[in-house]
């Protein structure tokens, strides 16, 4: 599959990812490469194959409805780049 | 008597008889990491850590309360959460990021009183086969060819684990594998690298690459000593939904056990065009080694191995695009401010990302978009179904299969980089393994003609670890590899 | 009753479909086993796994599985006995992970159904889509400073039963019917607390309008709407403006809008981006949900009754009218009360207090009949005067008005006033004389032929006896006086 800049523009921020414009070129060209050659899968019959998920082979427990975690406030705020007052801080969302 | 070229098998008898400390250990394998530091196989030293360890080590011995691990001096990949100590996972977008939590491979390895030397590099987010990705630069092999000075990769992702362990810079390291990434490397460092089942390693704390295919695992210099880490690392873990509810068995009782009667599967599929004759002769070699010790080789066929690679370089960079999208500059980590939260976003993440980790994040994104799952991901997923059914066909035939681990030899820092496939094809052998959820180990096997080390794979049946370890065992035994690389620390 | 909407142009039908994300009782999330409570400081409730750092894992409570197959089952719905968790991939401050677990392709309740009682009387039957689980976000506050938006994860991970009705509603009330039926089912179960003021319960609306016996309009989805008296406002809203959009020879957009409970209108959000790809996969962290038949068949059969069967229970075994039934019934609570009240006593009396006098002094109260000042045997006490003939209806109300207030017995407040009823037939002759004896030109009208005078005269000894009389035995004495 070859990918033109404006649909790897349009991943890029369905990614959030800024791809400075003279970059997009190259990467269209590595992406487009990729994904040609991952499509050899087009060969492979699989009618009725259904698709595998899970690889875990044993059924682990769930977990009972206890509080067990929670409460660690410094721990969760200590590595962010901006809070106040308890809050996370991030520019304004636009609504 | 140098404390350096230790196994844990004989650091672990040696300090009971008290021939020396764990802090002598310690201090040993502190010094032989600086000495190591050309290499870059380090990210961050922890020495005073390792040392106060060592000292409840000691305190432990002395009483004759020795655990299995006491004293062993580790280097831990930079993937694993470390409580305290920065992870970075070779990126910047996490730097600077310190963990208020310890991952549970890890905890178990402290629970059994291994210490900490350092954070080993990698490729970045553990994307890669060459430890070139690794935002803070490459780390070298510490081998070299015959006769030539360019620095050459250690593999990857877990160069860093695999070129301490084999620079004698740390008595064992823990690796990931979500690809081959233990495997690939221990083979080009010269050194064992074991990957296990799916499931038997916690990934709790374990920075996330691809969910269904990531699984932690010891980088050792002989077998016996993969499995005396493995023993201390695996478990299951009720934080990890995917970690697998079996006990954990004896593996290093396997060690040594005879292998008469034993079936090893040689997959034909395996046998590429165009693959190096010296390491089709490793591996002819391989199944004489086993043949001698009584096991029977079956040809086996695994008919979807040329589809695995691409099936993993969907379903990988699909979980990892969505595994990555926490990386936002919000909780942690880099943030680029930006003057909207979008801008914000789109500059920390554009910054913080690098090349390689761009492009699988957007090929994720992509086949996992409106219109393309079908084609791409979910198709993926039933081929992985059809190679899962390989294995399951083959096994029903054989105890373990035989192959080897690379395509090749270490290659030179800055080849093969013009075209990312070219870098992919390194895992050629190794991702189907992942793919099914088996447990693979990688033993030093032989040398090329350029005298780099070159690695044969043993593949067996999920949570079958011991014959795993048993046949690599025979295979060290007979490969009698004491080859040692260009540059050893300590050894100046 | 027809729910058409008239427009310039004729006759309007209005297709409604709800989406209801109810917010799941349980002490942990869905995931992770941080607390639930509402209202704590912002983010004391967050463990390392609401907050996404990195090598975090999810972990299934099993007991949100189980509330919400409860639901599924008090909505008569399929339960599915194998569901997966898919990863719905987006970015916003709140959305730690940047992906909220939900489930897509294969949900753990499918379709079922809900009856709908219509204010008229009438039953209608509202088909659900499906019920599946999912996190909830955390909060973003976006008022508390000019540039800055502010996260509280909190809520990030707590559990929450999307419930997906068929768009086979046609009208502002029938929507309210809806919600009306979904939170009582919800708090009978025990599942969710169904507070939509308290945000526990959230309403999206899909709106779309047609030409009766026409396609399918484009319909728009109006957000986030917090009460059922808005959720109803929106729709009508939003039913005119599409109509008149459509009459004016325009065409609906397809959008998502918000309803400005202020103006009592809806208004478009500003998306700048496309319509969201959300890239839903199997979440490679967890594995398929199993239910186990047994366990499903106990579940089953340890359901509490339901409200549409004990107002069917109510109607046949209290003999009460299908609107008193469905009063009763409304909330678990008062069902209760009745039942309690209602051993041994007249049903129907019984319901009449419970949802006239009862009910009335509540909601002035601002009160729930958990925490009535009258208990069930209080009530129970003063209807057993009302039968044995010491309180006359009407003041038995004054003194019930005095258990309200005082919290005292009725027996306690009967003979502290003196309001034993007067039954002595002596004392109300002797009170209707004198009454007569004042109005003679009444009487005189009265036996000339103007029959409703007494009605007058019944309130007059009523008064001269302070309201004690028995009324009935008033009536019985006046018309033998009055006859002559």
């Amino acid at each position: 599959m070859a990918l033109d800049k404006a649909t790897v523009a349009r991943i890029a921020a369905l990614a959030r990812i800024k791809v400075p414009e003279a970059e997009l070129d190259a990467l269209a060209g590595d992406l487009s490469k990729i994904l040609t050659w991952v499509e050899q899968l087009d060969a492979v019959d699989v009618a009725g194959v259904e698709p595998m998920t899970a690889v875990s082979h044993a059924r682990p427990p769930l977990r009972d409805d206890k509080v067990t975690d929670g409460g660690i406030r410094d721990r969760i705020l200590a590595n962010a780049p901006e809070t106040t007052n308890g809050f996370f801080v991030v520019p304004k969302v636009v609504e | 008597m140098s404390l350096i070229g230790l196994t844990i098998g004989q650091a672990r008898d040696r300090l009971r008889r008290k021939e020396f400390t764990a802090r002598e250990l310690a201090t040993t394998y502190i010094k032989a990491m600086e000495a190591a530091r050309p290499l870059k196989a380090y990210l961050v030293e922890t020495p005073d850590r390792a040392l106060a360890a060592a000292g409840q080590s000691d305190a432990r011995l002395q009483k004759g309360d020795g655990l299995p691990l006491d004293g062993i001096p580790v280097a831990i990949k930079d993937l694993f959460c470390t409580e305290g100590v920065e992870t970075t996972a070779a990126s910047k977008i996490l730097a600077g990021f310190v963990p208020p939590y310890e991952s549970t491979v890890t905890a178990n390895l402290w629970r059994n009183g291994a210490l900490m030397l350092g954070k080993a590099n990698l490729d970045e987010f553990a994307m890669g086969s060459a430890t070139i990705t690794s935002a803070r630069g490459p780390t070298e092999n510490p081998w070299r060819r015959r006769g030539d000075n360019r620095p050459l990769v250690p593999g990857g992702s877990s160069g860093g684990s695999a070129a301490a362990v084999a620079a004698r810079a740390a008595l064992a390291a823990t690796g990931t594998d979500t690809g081959g990434s233990i495997r690939q490397p221990a083979s080009f460092c010269g050194i064992v690298g074991l990957k296990p089942t799916y499931g038997r390693c916690s990934r709790w704390g374990i920075v996330a690459f691809a969910s269904s295919l990531d699984q932690a695992g010891p980088m050792t210099r002989d077998v016996r000593d993969a499995a005396i880490m493995l023993q201390a690392m695996a478990g299951h873990d009720p934080k990890d939904a995917t970690s697998a509810p079996v006990p954990v068995p004896n593996f290093e009782a396997a060690v040594g056990q005879s292998i008469k009667g034993m079936r090893i599967g040689i997959p034909k599929e395996y046998r590429l065009d165009g693959m190096p004759k010296e390491i089709e002769a490793l591996w002819r070699r391989g199944i004489e080694w086993v043949k001698a010790a009584g096991a029977t080789t079956v040809d086996i066929s695994l008919k979807m191995t040329q589809y695995a690679l691409a099936t993993y370089y969907i379903i990988a960079p699909a979980e990892a695009s969505s595994n990555l999208a926490r990386y936002d500059g919000v909780r942690f980590g880099l943030r680029v401010p930006g003057e909207t939260l979008e801008a914000m976003y789109e500059n920390t993440r554009g910054q913080g990302f690098g090349a390689e980790v761009r492009r699988r994040v957007l090929v994720g994104t992509y086949v996992l978009s409106a219109g393309y799952y079908d084609a791409y991901y979910l198709k993926a997923q039933k081929v992985r179904a059809l190679i899962a059914r390989d294995f399951d066909d083959a096994f029903r035939g054989c105890d373990a299969m035989l192959t080897p681990t690379a395509p090749s030899a270490a290659f030179a820092i800055g080849e093969k980089m013009d075209d990312p496939i070219a870098m992919y094809l390194n895992d050629v052998f190794t991702v189907p393994v992942n793919l099914a959820g088996l447990p693979g180990i990688s033993v030093p096997a032989g040398l090329s003609a350029d005298g780099l080390p070159l690695g044969l794979q043993v593949i067996g049946k999920a949570f079958d670890e011991e014959t795993v370890l048993r046949v690599a065992a025979v295979l060290e035994d007979a490969a009698k590899f004491d080859a040692v690389p260009a540059f050893v620390a300590g050894a100046a | 009753m027809s729910n058409l909407v008239k427009g310039h142009t004729g006759e309007w039908e209005v297709v409604i479909g709800l989406e209801v994300h109810a917010q799941v009782i349980s002490k942990a999330k869905l995931f992770s086993g941080a607390a639930t409570d509402f209202g704590a400081d912002p983010n004391t409730q967050v463990s390392t796994v609401d907050a996404a750092f990195p090598g975090m894992l999810p972990v299934l409570n099993r007991f949100c599985v189980e509330q919400a197959v409860k639901t599924g089952l008090g909505l008569d719905a399929q339960i599915n006995l194998q569901s997966v968790f898919d990863r719905k991939n987006y970015f916003y401050p709140d959305l730690p992970a940047g992906y909220q677990i939900s489930q897509f392709s294969r949900p753990i309740v499918g379709k079922g159904k809900i009856v709908l009682d219509m204010p008229d009387g009438t039953a209608r039957e509202v088909g659900i889509t499906r019920l599946h689980l999912e996190q909830d976000a955390g909060k973003s506050l976006h008022d508390q400073h000019p540039s800055k938006t502010y996260v509280d994860l909190n809520r990030a991970g707590v559990a929450l039963m999307e419930i997906v009705s068929e768009p086979d509603l046609r009208s502002a009330e029938e929507a309210g019917a809806y919600l009306r039926k979904l939170r009582a089912i919800l708090r009978y179960l025990g599942t969710c607390d169904a507070n939509m003021e308290e945000g526990n319960m959230r309403c999206d609306c899909n709106v779309s309008v047609r030409k009766p016996g026409g396609v399918l309009g484009t319909r728009c989805e109006i957000k986030n709407v917090n009460s059922i008296r808005f959720v109803m406002q929106a729709i009508d809203y939003e039913a005119r403006r599409q109509i008149g959009v459509v009459e004016d020879g325009g065409k609906v957009v397809q959008e998502t809008r918000l309803f400005d409970s202020g103006k009592g209108a809806t208004r478009s959000m500003r998306t700048k981006e496309e319509s969201h790809d959300y890239r839903y996969f199997p979440d490679p962290d967890l594995l398929p949900v199993t239910l186990d038949p047994v366990w499903l068949a106990k579940l089953k059969a340890d359901l509490p009754e339901l409200p549409d069967a004990k107002k069917a229970r109510f109607m046949r075994d209290y003999k009460l009218s299908a609107y008193d039934a469905g009063l009763l019934v409304g909330e678990r609570e008062s069902a209760a009360y009745f039942e309690a009240v209602a051993k041994g006593r007249d049903p129907k009396l019984v319901s009449n207090w419970v949802t006239v006098e009862l009910f009335g002094a509540l909601n002035k109260l601002g009160k729930t009949i958990a925490k009535s000042p009258v208990s069930a045997d209080g009530l129970g006490a003063l209807i057993d005067l009302i039968a044995d003939g010491t309180l006359s209806g009407r003041l038995a109300k004054d003194v019930f008005a005095e258990m309200i207030a005082s919290g005292k017995a009725a027996r306690a407040i009967v003979a502290e006033k003196g309001l034993k009823q007067v039954t002595d037939t002596g004392a109300i002759e002797t009170a209707i004389d004198s009454v007569l004896a004042k109005e003679p030109d009444k009487v005189a009208d009265y036996r000339g032929g103007k029959e409703k005078l007494l009605a007058y005269f019944v309130g007059q000894v009523m008064k001269a006896t302070q309201g004690k009389a028995n009324p009935a035995l008033v009536n019985e004495l006046l018309k033998k006086k009055l006859a002559g």
